[in-house]
């Protein structure tokens, strides 16, 4: 494998798109369901240069990172709040773990009839869903510091305060970060959901959906490609903070 | 048997410091401590002098490290008072170095504010804390490049570091709880000799917790061997050999002669168990 050096990863990438090819060729479905990849990336490139594409994108992007902008304000206070203080972690380990398994999906009507069908309801139900995988990754980071970490801060000296702010702190980012990932994901999976169904008039999520109903297939793919070129973005974005910040992590 | 256990064994030695050994530095009375059924210390007494090095050595399990932890506070005695010359441990300025050197080094700081952290917690003006830690680089002969982060860092260094970070607010008292076990032999002797040179220089007492018995008693101004459960020191043994001491003091007569008696006691006291 050692062959193709850094280009490795891109086997895979020119596999798929040989496959995909060759399936437009050979009929394998209709080609009017399955267009070729290069009519799905000229939609691409037309979309996104000035086309109704972009806007969408802008649109969801804009709703998601809002959504993760709250869900990290809520979800790290409280995550450390709660991590501190094992008896409150566990008073309300289940009401958390609770919410944080109801699919958010099932809370849009709820939100719906509070909010109306407008903008802060998307936001609202992403930022629910992504505040309690935030909170919960941070509290276990903050409960799984290393113990002798915090005895060291202790035999030097240290407050119960500064222990907390000097150690817990850093020591629950590395969990910190695994918990923005998830949300961003989470976020936006939310986001795009709500863009086809609740109300809307843009966004990646309205742009798939009214391109399926005008069965427009190479730019119902396009912006697909576009949703999942988003979701890596966001994913790889907080994997550079990450590495740019938590550089100890994982050593 | 357990109870009676120490009984035969003074025989030996005596369980406590010689007359004449200097002053009391670290005073220990009526220190029980239990882990549920356990019993680790039953009103344990106990008094180690100033200015020395002592050596803790015993069978596993017996308290070892239990008993460093519980005089540096890091474990809550169940009963009895610990002083030192008088004061309170939170009158007291004391450094501890922890095994575990990785968990214990802060990896988000690099090595030079790892070792200035504790000064934060004392009132040093910020001017005074550089030149501290610039000091103890000097008077170490340090060479390793502190603006490295510990993970930089070989796993000596990295305890080199950590004993830095203990040495830097000049402790009257400094606990060592094996801060060589995870190192490799070559590394082990260098930092022996090194943590002599420090000893030598400084006069700090020293409290150090080994598995390994002949870095007990190599480093060692007494070593106090410990029985097992509930603990007693089983001997307290005085290490006359003058330092330095070097690779050739392993195999003087006096410290094998030393040695072999410290092997006696605790193959009695891990039987007598």
């Amino acid at each position: 494998m050692d062959r193709f050096g850094p280009l490795t990863p891109l086997i895979g990438v020119v596999g798929l798109l040989v496959v995909w090819q060759f399936a437009y060729w050979v009929e394998v479905v209709d080609r009017v369901l399955l267009p070729s990849p290069v009519a799905m990336f000229a939609a691409v490139w037309h979309g996104m240069t000035g086309g109704q594409l972009l806007l969408d994108f802008f649109r969801t992007v804009e709703r998601t990172s809002l959504s993760i902008l709250y869900a990290g304000l809520i979800g790290i206070p409280l995550g450390i709040a709660l991590g501190s203080s094992i008896p409150v972690y566990r008073s309300v380990e289940f009401v958390v773990d609770f919410f944080r398994s109801t699919p958010a999906s099932a809370v849009f009507p709820l939100f719906l009839a509070i909010s109306g069908p407008g903008d802060a309801t998307k936001i609202q139900v992403a930022t629910f869903g992504a505040s309690l995988v935030i909170l919960f990754n941070v509290a276990y980071g903050v409960m799984n510091a290393r113990k002798t970490r915090l005895q060291a801060a202790q035999v030097m000296g240290a407050s119960r305060l500064r222990v907390l702010t000097d150690v817990m702190l850093f020591e629950s980012l590395p969990q910190t970060f695994v918990g923005l990932r998830n949300g961003v994901s989470l976020a936006l999976i939310i986001v795009i959901v709500a863009e086809m169904f609740i109300g809307s008039i843009d966004g990646l999520g309205h742009n798939v959906l009214d391109n399926q109903m005008l069965f427009e297939m190479p730019r119902m793919y396009a912006a697909i490609f576009v949703a999942g070129a988003l979701g890596y973005g966001f994913n790889l974005l907080f994997l550079l903070i990450e590495r740019r910040y938590v550089h100890w992590s994982g050593r | 048997m357990a109870e009676g256990a120490p009984a035969n064994l003074l025989a030996t030695g005596t369980p406590s410091p010689p007359a004449g050994a200097g002053e009391a530095h670290i005073t220990i009375r009526g220190l029980s401590k239990a882990f549920g059924e356990a019993v680790i210390y039953d009103g344990f007494d106990l008094d180690i002098p100033r200015g020395r090095f002592v050596s803790v050595f015993g069978p596993n399990g017996c308290g070892k490290s239990t008993l460093i932890n519980l005089v540096a506070g890091l474990l809550e005695a169940d009963s009895g008072t610990i002083r030192f010359a008088g004061k309170r441990l939170r009158d007291t300025n004391f450094g501890y170095v922890f095994q575990n050197y990785r968990e214990a080094l802060f990896p988000w700081m690099r090595s030079i504010d790892n070792i200035r952290y504790p000064l934060k917690f004392r009132n040093i003006p910020r001017a005074e804390r550089s030149e501290r830690v610039e000091r103890l680089v000097d008077r170490l002969g340090v060479t390793l490049d502190l603006a490295k982060y510990p993970y930089q860092l070989s796993g000596g260094q990295q305890q080199l570091v950590s004993i830095m970070r203990s040495l830097v607010i000049e402790p009257e008292v400094l606990f060592l709880d094996e801060p060589f076990s995870a190192l490799d032999y070559e590394m082990t002797l260098f930092m022996r000799d090194q943590l002599q040179a420090l000893f030598m220089d400084t006069r700090t007492t020293m409290v150090f917790v080994s598995h390994d018995l002949e870095e007990a008693v190599y480093l060692a101004d007494d070593v106090m061997l410990l029985s097992r459960g509930p603990a007693e020191v089983a001997d307290y043994v005085t290490v006359g050999i003058p330092r330095p001491r070097t690779a050739a003091t392993i195999s003087q007569a006096d410290f094998v002669r030393i040695k072999a008696h410290c092997l006696d006691v605790f193959q009695k006291t891990v039987r007598g168990a």
